[in-house]
């Protein structure tokens, strides 16, 4: 005779059940035949001779059932069938073979069935979808790679290497004509004027000695403005700065040829560069002139 | 009462540090003084018998104190060498033998047999025809995709803007589930030349996916170091949308040339010299550190370059032949950890 009553009595709330789990509100079974996975008197596999459940196995959903008269034989005592995999039809099935079953079964396991069947397209579902995967890391590894990086880090002296390589890149020409100094050529270009010069200004000299004692004439500006005893300082101000600015103006003209002569290749776009060429000082005489003015003769008006 | 002394197993190393102690006391009497007895005193001070060893001496202090001592005297004595070869390099003057050149890592690499020589035709004629040919015969513009893995975080979002603000014809879209199977034919019918996808974990970019669009290859990186635009100290201005220079350094392998071929094909080819921006991949001992900065050139001998723009570095984890495919793709190099990483002098980039 089978005595649940008795066996739920002691398992139930009395004495040790080693499938029950306890929390603060609710025990569940851990029992895998348990239907709805709670302790209690109705869903307890031990405690009920007659039972069903529901369980999937790979993928596919099997009807246990427990009945007493098998209770004496435990290696037969769960008949398993195998349901269908549509859901409708297995739903049938569940009914068919839990036909004259009290409802409460009937119920419970449909109901975990549908459970069973809703995790299972989950499953699949996801399985398509990219799945993350976890890679481990080890410590030491990243901690070497971490210091290996820092050590790396140092001695590529980035900045270093960056302004080199933009500089090469100006040398080379790559920028064209955006940056107004091209020294580098310019200053090749003025050493090989240079050297031009210096082989023409010998010759020259020869030639010029060879003219001077021919007699010839020559006609030297003079740099330094000549001082009068005008009275008129604003006048000998703006005459000095005329002066100047002529002076200048005509060494610059002519410094300026001398810089297009001297580089045809380089095109000098406004200003000048700082390291001009060096101005060479002519030489010349200092000569003072005394005027005497007489004061102009004041008319008195009648 | 007479007491006898109890004998001490301890005892001569006790008198051996005295000794060495009151040397110490003695010394700064006896400087003023002399300072050549001051010396042989204490190499007489340090000559022990030769079964002594540091390691005998039980007492931790006394111990510690007589290995500081030791290496005090060691240091000197190297100061004494260095100062002596010096003396002698400055005697000989010009006819001295040129300075030794200090051995680096870089020095002592273990030499590739894939580095690439600038002359080598096969290379050239390799590099003619491979998947980038197109880009550097000037046919296609690039065109990159940026997005990241599901659910990026704040570093991440913020970390792709700024780097399409940095790479010109650049997008950025979010991710939103979708799988990178069916991404990448998307892009390629609307004539995006590059995928980069941006890894995710804990909140902070550490994987890149590059992926070279028609049919290119893919390149998996893992991204360290990242700093934002405003983590940046004394940064300049945001960049501008001119399309800034790329500078490679020291790709020097045929590995290193494809992947430096595979950076150089993000950017537009013709690079607006008035925008003055530069990028750099700059690969040193397999780690490529990527800036970017705004240089100014102040003259012919000198440039002055501000940092702009994130910089984070990539070390390379796989080279994948072929559109992005983890399990089917046939893998052109793969970083064993084991197998590579065990020297200390070899590298592949």
């Amino acid at each position: 005779m089978q005595h649940d009553d008795v066996i739920w009595d002691l398992i139930g709330s009395k004495q040790f059940c080693s499938y029950k789990v306890k929390t603060k509100t609710k025990n569940f079974c851990r029992n895998e035949y348990n239907t709805t996975g709670l302790c209690n008197r109705q869903s307890c596999p031990l405690a009920n001779s007659q039972y069903a459940t529901v369980r999937e196995e790979k993928g596919r959903c099997y009807l246990y059932m427990k009945v007493i008269e098998r209770a004496a034989f435990p290696a037969r005592m769960w008949e398993k069938v195998k349901l269908s995999e549509c859901y409708e039809r297995a739903l049938q099935e569940i009914d068919e073979n839990l036909i004259y079953w009290p409802r409460y079964y009937r119920h419970k396991c449909k109901q975990r069935f549908t459970k069973i069947t809703q995790y299972l397209i989950r499953i699949r579902k996801l399985t398509l979808k990219r799945q993350r995967k976890l890679v481990p890391l080890s410590r030491k590894v990243e901690r070497r790679e971490k210091r290996r990086e820092e050590k790396a880090l140092i001695a590529a002296q980035l900045d270093n290497a960056i302004e080199k390589e933009l500089l090469e890149r100006l040398k080379q020409g790559t920028y064209g004509d955006i940056y107004n100094f091209p020294i580098h050529a310019f200053d090749k270009a003025l050493e090989k004027q240079d050297e031009e010069s210096e082989s023409e200004a010998e010759e020259e000299d020869d030639e010029e000695g060879e003219d001077e004692d021919k007699g010839r004439r020559e006609f030297v500006a003079d740099d330094e403005i000549e001082e009068s005893d005008l009275s008129d300082f604003e006048d000998m101000n703006n005459l000095k700065v005329s002066d100047e600015e002529e002076g200048d103006s005509s060494e610059e003209e002519e410094e300026t040829e001398e810089e297009m002569e001297g580089s045809p290749g380089a095109k000098s776009k406004g200003k000048t560069p700082l390291k001009g060429p060096v101005r060479k000082k002519r030489p010349y005489v200092e000569i003072e002139y005394e005027q005497e003015t007489e004061p102009a003769p004041k008319s008195k008006a009648s | 009462m007479d007491f006898i002394g109890v004998p001490v197993s301890e005892d001569t190393t006790n008198t051996k540090n005295k000794v060495k102690k009151t040397m110490k006391r003695q010394k700064p009497f006896q400087e003023p003084v002399d300072n050549g007895s001051v010396e042989e005193s204490e190499s007489a001070g340090s000559s022990f018998p030769p079964t002594f060893s540091l390691s005998t001496i039980k007492n931790k202090q006394r111990r510690h104190l007589m290995f500081m001592k030791l290496k005090q005297e060691k240091r000197k004595q190297k100061l004494e060498l260095r100062k002596k070869r010096k003396k002698e390099r400055d005697a000989l003057g010009d006819k001295a033998p040129p300075k030794d050149v200090p051995k680096t890592i870089e020095n002592q690499r273990v030499y590739d047999e894939t580095t690439v020589d600038p002359e080598d035709e096969e290379v050239a004629f390799d590099e003619g025809t491979d998947e980038f040919s197109a880009y550097f015969n000037k046919l296609t513009n690039p065109k990159v995709l940026i997005t990241t893995s599901d659910r990026p975080r704040g570093r991440t979002v913020r970390f792709c803007e700024q780097l399409a603000t940095v790479i010109p014809n650049a997008h950025v879209y979010y991710r939103r589930g979708l799988a990178l199977k069916r991404i990448i034919p998307q892009c390629v019918s609307r004539n995006f030349t590059y995928l980069m996808v941006i890894n995710e974990d804990r909140k902070v970019p550490n994987g890149m996916v590059l992926c070279h669009l028609p049919d290119g290859p893919t390149a998996h990186f893992k991204v360290s170091s990242v700093r934002l635009r405003k983590e940046m100290k004394r940064r300049g201005k945001d960049p501008t949308e001119h399309h800034p220079e790329v500078i490679l350094n020291n790709f020097s392998t045929r590995l290193g040339h494809s992947i430096g071929r595979m950076f150089a094909a993000l950017f537009p080819h013709d690079p607006h010299f008035v925008g003055r921006q530069v990028a750099t991949f700059h690969n040193q001992r397999d780690f490529i550190f990527f800036r970017f900065h705004r240089y100014i050139f102040k003259n012919e001998k000198r440039v002055g370059i501000q940092e702009l723009g994130p910089r984070f570095t990539l070390k390379l984890r796989s080279l994948q032949k072929g559109t992005f495919d983890s399990k089917f793709g046939e893998y052109e190099w793969v970083h064993k950890r084991h197998e590579m990483d065990s020297s200390r002098r070899k590298f592949h980039l």
